[in-house]
């Protein structure tokens, strides 16, 4: 991630350290992930301390500090998509794309999650691929999604 | 300055505005345990060790003293059969992190804690966040911050920070109330020049 484009999303908030978090969002955003060199020039330029960056950025589970894939996928194994036979969905998604959850492949074009759920369970198995919800998923109508996926 | 009267223990104690009860029992000779507290440091309220008893009209509410601000007619108790059982389990859950720390040991005995009460996790820290606030307000260095939440948190060095800073303060070791904080540093340091450290352990 180049200095202009952090530059940018400084500059939008104001420069102001209270903004911290939602600079934070907007590169997390933008580029999947917070690379080092970005919170060294968000400490720089916010006037905050890399100690509290850290701090916050390993609090929230909304950030990563290390590579994600451009496509996130969010397989839910709550109860009710479990019963559902939420683990084949999964197994189905590791096959494919060779990657057990909380990994990222070696191209960053997935990122694979299991979440505990996501609110729709009359869904379930229910797979969230870049914020859009499949429903009732079974492993074929997963892989045909998966695939489609560049 | 209004001086405000309370109760501790039963003493009358004189004390300011703005004071915090352990201030006010600690003036007056009482004394509470701690192990969070530092006089030159913000009160931060994580070790919960400095708990005591508030008697309101009747009621007691358990309130930490570090933190607590001092007011008139306050009436507090420092040791009470309630008390000393919640700071045993607490030293208890303590003392599963450090279980050899000697500081924790001594209020073990003095409180009857069991240090293999529950099931030995030993990080050597108990985030009482000393060395962090110690580096970042009196130091203001930074050079030490937690990372991570609940169950994984954790201290850590900024490498870049630490390797220019650390080496000629190292000021937080002694705060340290397990005294891990050295095992940590030397570990992050020869984490970061692993050639450096393996040439000067030969030498020494």
């Amino acid at each position: 991630m180049d200095k202009d484009r952090i530059d940018r999303i400084i500059d939008k908030h104001g420069c102001e350290p209270s903004y911290l978090i939602q600079v934070l969002l907007d590169i997390q955003a933008e580029n999947n992930w917070l690379p080092r060199e970005a919170l060294e020039r968000v400490a720089e330029r916010l006037q905050v301390s890399m100690t509290r960056i850290q701090h916050i950025a390993t609090f929230y589970k909304a950030f990563s500090l290390v590579p994600k894939g451009r496509h996130q996928i969010h397989i839910c194994v709550g109860t009710a998509c479990h019963v559902r036979g939420a683990s084949r969905v999964l197994d189905t998604v590791e096959g494919l794309t060779g990657i057990k959850p909380g990994e990222t492949d070696l191209d960053l074009k997935f990122s694979l999650e299991t979440v505990n759920c996501l609110g729709c369970c009359a869904l379930g198995p229910v797979v969230e691929i870049d914020g859009k919800t499949h429903g009732k998923m079974s492993p074929a109508e997963t892989a045909d999604v998966v695939k489609n996926y560049e | 300055m209004s001086e405000i009267l309370l109760r501790i223990d039963g003493i009358e104690v004189k004390a300011k505005e703005g004071m915090t009860v352990l201030d006010a029992a600690r003036s007056a000779g009482i004394s509470i345990p701690t192990l969070c507290h530092h006089e030159k440091l913000e009160p931060y309220g994580a070790c919960r060790l400095c708990l005591v008893e508030l008697d309101m009209r009747g009621w007691t509410r358990l309130v930490v003293s570090c933190l607590y601000p001092v007011a008139k007619d306050l009436v507090v108790t420092t040791r009470s059969e309630k008390i000393d059982r919640i700071r045993k389990t607490i030293l208890e859950l303590l003392l599963a992190h450090a279980p050899d720390a000697f500081d924790l040991q001594e209020l073990a005995q003095e409180y009857g804690a069991d240090r293999d009460r529950f099931e030995k996790e030993a990080s050597f820290c108990i985030h009482c966040g000393l060395c962090v606030r110690y580096c970042a307000e009196v130091k203001k260095k930074h050079a030490v911050g937690f990372v991570n939440r609940g169950a994984s948190r954790e201290i850590s060095f900024i490498p870049e920070v630490a390797a220019q800073e650390c080496w000629n303060c190292k000021e937080c070791f002694p705060l340290c109330p397990t005294e891990a904080l050295q095992a940590a540093y030397v570990l992050t340091e020869a984490l970061l020049s692993p050639h450096l450290h393996s040439q000067s352990s030969q030498t020494r």
